[in-house]
């Protein structure tokens, strides 16, 4: 007996290979990667990029204002908040929260949903009506609402926050991946691997994931992006991320005061946080296109 | 038809149970919610007293059904912070929520679909490019801080607008403006791609081929099957868009049903928590059985399947 067929065509050859040639000319997808790299070198190398430790407090510079307004020094370059804590080594440091965050919960709830999506898909019946139920009544449910909720009762947390939101956000991946395995159930390779005796799971991990992972890179760029706003959304509204954590959520709460006299103190965490968000979605988009050409007018 | 929409209400009850059923567990979230309501001073008497004053000492099970049916009556339990029952605070509340919300979305639409249309008439140009970058910008935008961008430019920067409370017209702008802008983008990128999809099917080019107006055919045939998945979406999005309302009004401080909700976790007040995200769900749940009515009389294919 030969060893079960290597599912053919997506596939055969690595993703960089095929994208390589064409992912030069994608300007949205090269300027939304460069930018990603950007801020993950930021977070991972925010001990060394930062001018001074993000909790130290300085009462002697309280306020100061950023660099380029009246009265900035370079000492710190961004300013100094309420409590004289320099705001550029917080922005940095909350970068390492704000990817950190992103990265676990969508780990969870790309385990949760591509669990249930593809056990739906392929076996189809029963389980697929269960799991459907199941994916329709979670979108049914408020998530910023439920969230708040459950951290504000379980008590927040950087681990409750992202155990929270990585148990909530699992949706798109269950659908994508459902609508993925079912487009390939029935497909030759997985009909031979089926009669040459190959066990469910086995058909799974060989045959089904190798297929899709395509589509879950994709939803996974796209829900990185989602935790990390939802975990900025929740730490402003006092309920995710407990201070004196430097998360750009909680920065941008702790500058609400003040937003008549120093709007930078809130534009300057918005504006980092707008941009990580915007190139996350365009290295999403971009994958998606270079991945999947006839998804391109989505 | 009518065994479609039977169907659905069907599978529409079963909904709105396996919803009630997670709400009701909210309240273990934070462990026993007797000892957590006595406090942290709360002896053991306490909390025995506070379990049978509560019900708390009955089976879940039981406990789970009369509060389903109470919440089928119309009674949502009491308010541990303002001792009223929920139903008198929820009211108003949730009226303001979604008056705010119902502008809001039909201004996402107004906007949406014909930047959508626009769009995927003429793709790859100038105006569907505006548009891309205006979804994609959108889409990356988080809601509180575009709200606060938006009271630093127009009520500090250039003080035309109130930044708080919902007192005038002029109070609905800048929420509406945040609001509508979370939800426009998706709304404009299916309408593009139905656009773009439909105008390249068989019927319009035989519509097209036979003479027909271009704006008829347009309008006629092209929109009306462009639009029947933007339906399905917009009550989605109005349902998101209402749970969403926590954030915005806490920024803009409207006492909706958003900030009721932010304002019962600060406080722990259970009862009230249990009954919004019970509210928003049957919102969305309603809307989106209503969406599926609407597109099966738009679409008669939809009641087959």
């Amino acid at each position: 007996m030969t060893a079960a067929p290597v599912a053919p065509a997506v596939g055969a050859k690595p993703i960089v290979t095929r994208i390589l040639p064409r992912w030069r000319q994608h300007t949205g997808f090269m300027l939304g990667f460069s930018v990603l790299v950007v801020f993950a070198l930021m977070a991972i190398l925010a001990p060394l990029l930062a001018p001074h430790d993000p909790y130290a407090q300085d009462l002697m510079s309280r306020m100061r204002p950023p660099v380029w307004m009246d009265g900035g020094s370079w000492d710190h370059p961004f300013g100094a908040d309420q409590v004289g804590r320099d705001y550029l080594s917080r922005i940095f440091y909350g970068a390492r929260i704000s990817l950190f965050v992103g990265l676990c919960v969508t780990l969870l709830s790309c385990l949760i949903g591509t669990t249930l999506g593809v056990a739906a898909g392929y076996f189809g019946g029963r389980v697929d009506t269960v799991i459907s139920f199941l994916i329709t009544a979670r979108l049914a449910i408020p998530v910023v609402l439920v969230a708040l909720a459950v951290v504000a009762l379980v008590g927040s947390s950087l681990q409750v926050v992202i155990a929270v939101l990585g148990l909530l956000l699992w949706d798109r991946f269950a659908i994508v991946m459902r609508a993925t395995t079912q487009q390939i159930r029935s497909a030759d390779f997985i009909v031979a691997a089926k009669v040459q005796g190959a066990s469910h799971l086995q058909i799974v991990v060989q045959e089904i994931l190798p297929n899709v992972v395509n589509n879950l890179l994709v939803v996974a760029t796209l829900e990185i992006a989602q935790a990390i706003v939802l975990e900025a959304a929740l730490s402003f509204l006092g309920i995710g991320v407990p201070a004196p954590t430097p998360s750009w959520g909680l920065m941008i709460a702790e500058g609400r005061a003040d937003v008549f006299f120093d709007p930078w103190l809130i534009t300057i965490p918005g504006a980092f946080l707008f941009v990580l968000v915007l190139a996350t979605n365009m290295t999403g988009d971009g994958l998606r296109d270079l991945t999947a050409p006839e998804g391109r007018n989505r | 038809m009518y065994r479609y929409i039977l169907r659905r209400s069907v599978s529409g009850l079963l909904l709105i149970l396996a919803v009630s059923l997670a709400t009701f567990f909210l309240m273990f979230a934070g462990g026993d919610p007797a000892t957590r309501m006595a406090g942290e001073s709360g002896s053991v008497a306490d909390i025995i007293r506070i379990r049978e004053a509560y019900g708390f000492d009955r089976p879940i099970i039981m406990q789970y059904l009369s509060w389903l049916g109470g919440f089928l009556t119309g009674d949502l339990g009491r308010s541990l912070y303002f001792d009223l029952p929920v139903s008198s605070i929820l009211v108003e509340r949730m009226f303001t929520t979604m008056r705010l919300g119902a502008c809001a979305i039909l201004l996402a639409v107004a906007i949406g679909v014909p930047l959508g249309v626009a769009a995927g008439c003429h793709p790859n140009t100038k105006i569907d490019r505006f548009a891309l970058l205006f979804a994609v910008v959108g889409q990356a935008m988080p809601t509180f801080w575009f709200a606060l961008l938006l009271v630093i430019a127009f009520s500090v920067t250039f003080p035309i607008l109130p930044s708080s409370g919902l007192d005038s017209w002029k109070h609905y702008i800048m929420p509406m403006v945040v609001l509508s802008y979370f939800a426009a983008p998706a709304i404009m990128r299916l309408t593009r791609s139905g656009m773009i999809g439909v105008l390249d099917t068989d019927y319009i080019r035989t519509a097209r081929a036979m003479g027909i107006v271009p704006r008829k055919v347009l309008m006629k045939y092209a929109l009306r099957n462009a639009l029947i998945p933007v339906v399905s979406l917009a009550a989605a999005q109005f349902g998101y868009m209402l749970a969403g309302s926590v954030v915005v009004e806490s920024v803009f401080a409207i006492h909706g049903a958003g900030r009721l909700a932010w304002e019962s976790i600060l406080r722990s007040d259970l009862p009230v928590i249990q009954a919004l995200v019970l509210c928003f769900s049957l919102f969305y749940i309603v809307l989106t059985f209503l969406a599926d009515v609407v597109n099966a009389w738009l679409d008669p294919r939809m009641r087959i399947s």
